[in-house]
């Protein structure tokens, strides 16, 4: 767009240089993804406003990681008889963007209680960047998340056992399975009266997914009935396929399951947020 | 000049019990300001929610310059900007980033944004700050950000919701005079206030608004044309002297006197020969008074010359609705010492 020095004004009062950006007014799809990167850009510059945030983001499963390592690993013996560290991280990693999504929740509920998506519904901005940016950033958050643990799980003696790309792979698996967690929770964030109740309703859904799950030890020691649960529910499912992509072993059964999860919670739980920001915001 | 807002019926009703809207119709002529003034709880919030898109009325319809806020919201919300009370801005991001945010959500170019987060920095005292969070701003300077931010797509209709409520006078002033300054420049204003002073000072015209109606509208000359000018509070020693000293002096006033309690309220025409009078008369019957003011007349004395009663303060169904019910602790005795000490015109 030009920049001009005198704007003329319209008859309904709209200076000419509130023209939209694309001269060609844009697709609808196109002004949702530049509102998208708006609100993402808000996030991301939030996050490193308050970096204590993203720092204890990561401290806790850094702890989990030398927990298991040190303290339990010792007497847990890997199902399959590799090193225990190597079995450990694909639990870790699932784990930390499991409880790393419990922020989307708090970060929308926050949003909604300072007025702030009050604000953005008066805007001409598409409906579906507020939800959508949220995710989004939390993703990018995600990654950074991973990255440091997998540096830390290196430090500890953790190696790739099915090669790089493969590796790549079970990371591509964990975000995805993040990103469709974060729209989940967007869901509780939009539903809870402020953001501290966000965050105590969402533990006790995803303590017993984290721990009745294969994320630390294998299943089959657990009792008949619970072995089904930690097997079939979604982190155990994803847990199960990062490990398989990332330790090497067969993979395409518990991958496919853990994409039909990660498509089941999406296609659940999208429009579930978007409606309950339509009554909420 | 053809209308920029037409609210018709308008009716509201959340959780299926509070009424807020009762049926409110009121226009605002384009290039005007517009006031609604009322207590917590009238219903004033609600209808510029309703007229910003951002809540559907459950009856009734509004337009926007033409457009139907329901049916063709996407249109208005590119006509208009919205700053209220609650200065919704992010108090993580800087001024500038603030402003240039709102700017891209308008559709805006990155650069015309960056030049009008600069631009309407200057014009609202906040160059310095601009580079500065939020949280270090003061409750003024979060209320200028939130009105720069509001007009950086140059909106053709401002919605201000209680834009100085909660300020000192200071800041009041300097945001009333900022809102002159947008309407010089041609921009349709409404504005919600508890404040007789500032619907006074900025609307042409005005629309009182209780439980959800609008009880009177008019110029802010003729409303207080109904009030008499000038009200004058006399304070007595107990309730018996005050009952006395209400029949004694009802001839000064241009109404009949109310008593609460041990003080009287009395609308005045011409407030220093008034007084004058009203000290010789109370003199003439051995009586002094324990206190003595001359004053504007509050949102308080309009519901009272209008509804014959006072403003009631309950729970403000606005608040109910605003998620986590930040408080809106200010009643009575906010109005009246806001109207009190703004004397400065």
């Amino acid at each position: 767009m030009t920049t001009t020095a005198q704007t003329t004004t319209t008859r309904t009062g709209v200076p000419a240089d509130n023209a939209p950006t694309r001269p060609d007014g844009g697709s609808r799809l196109g002004w949702a993804i530049a509102d998208t990167f708006t609100v993402v850009r808000r996030n991301l510059i939030v996050y490193t406003r308050i970096p204590e945030f993203l720092f204890f983001s990561t401290v806790q499963p850094i702890m989990f990681v030398l927990l298991f390592r040190y303290v339990f690993g010792g007497a847990i013996r890997a199902p399959g008889g590799g090193p225990y560290v190597d079995y450990l991280m694909a639990g870790i990693f699932v784990q930390s963007v499991a409880f790393g999504s419990i922020s989307t929740a708090v970060g929308l509920a926050e949003d909604l209680q300072k007025g702030l998506l009050e604000r953005f519904r008066a805007l001409p901005m598409a409906r579906s960047a507020v939800l959508t940016g949220r995710t989004t950033a939390d993703l990018c958050r995600n990654i950074f998340v991973v990255g440091v643990i997998t540096g830390v799980g290196y430090l500890v003696g953790f190696r790739i056992g099915a090669g790089v790309p493969a590796f790549l792979a079970g990371v591509l698996m964990i975000l995805l399975f993040a990103y469709a967690m974060s729209w989940g929770f967007a869901v509780i964030g939009l539903s809870a009266p402020n953001s501290e109740t966000a965050q105590v309703m969402a533990f006790p859904i995803l303590f017993p997914l984290v721990f009745a799950s294969p994320a630390f030890v294998g299943v089959n020691t657990l009792p008949g009935w619970l072995r089904a649960f930690a097997t079939h529910q979604p982190i155990g499912v994803v847990i199960t396929a990062t490990r398989a992509l990332m330790e090497g072993g067969p993979t395409a059964t518990p991958v496919l399951q853990a994409l039909l999860w990660c498509a089941g919670l999406l296609i659940v739980f999208a429009p579930l947020a978007v409606r309950q920001y339509r009554r909420r915001a | 000049m053809s209308d920029a807002i037409e609210a018709t019926n308008l009716e509201k009703t959340f959780g299926g019990t509070v009424r807020a809207l009762d049926g409110v119709s009121f226009t605002v002529e384009e290039g005007t300001v517009f006031g609604l003034l009322g207590p917590n709880g009238a219903g004033k919030t609600t209808a510029v929610r309703i007229l910003t898109t951002i809540v559907r009325p459950d009856a009734g319809d509004a337009r926007v310059l033409g457009h139907d806020v329901v049916s063709d919201a996407g249109r208005v919300r590119s006509l208009i900007g919205l700053a209220g009370q609650y200065a919704a801005v992010d108090e993580n991001l800087t001024g500038r980033e603030n402003i240039f945010m709102v700017g891209r959500l308008n559709h805006l170019a990155r650069d015309v944004c960056a030049r009008r987060a600069t631009e309407l920095l200057e014009r609202f005292g906040l160059s310095d700050a601009g580079d500065r969070t939020l949280k270090t701003y003061s409750g003024g300077m979060r209320r200028r950000l939130d009105l720069a931010a509001a007009l950086v797509a140059r909106p053709a209709v401002l919605f201000l919701d209680e834009p100085t409520t909660g300020l000192d006078l200071r800041s009041r002033n300097d945001l009333w005079e900022m809102i002159e300054g947008l309407v010089d420049g041609g921009t349709t204003v409404l504005l919600t206030t508890q404040y007789l002073e500032e619907a006074d000072r900025l609307a042409r015209r005005i629309a009182v608004v209780d439980h959800g109606r609008v009880i009177s509208e008019g110029t802010p000359a003729q409303l207080k044309a109904d009030l008499g000018a000038t009200v004058l509070d006399v304070g007595l020693p107990d309730p018996a002297s005050a009952a006395n000293a209400a029949e004694i002096l009802a001839k000064v006033g241009t109404k009949a006197p109310t008593i609460d309690g041990s003080s009287i309220e009395l609308p005045v025409d011409d407030g220093p020969r008034a007084a004058m009078e009203a000290l010789r008369m109370l003199d003439a019957h051995s009586m002094t008074p324990t206190t003595f003011v001359l004053r504007e007349p509050s949102l308080d004395d309009v519901f009272l010359a209008l509804t014959g009663k006072r403003t009631d303060v309950e729970d403000d169904p606005d608040a109910a609705t605003d998620n986590g019910g930040r408080g809106r602790g200010r009643g009575r005795a906010g109005d009246r010492a806001g109207a009190a000490t703004g004397g400065a015109r």
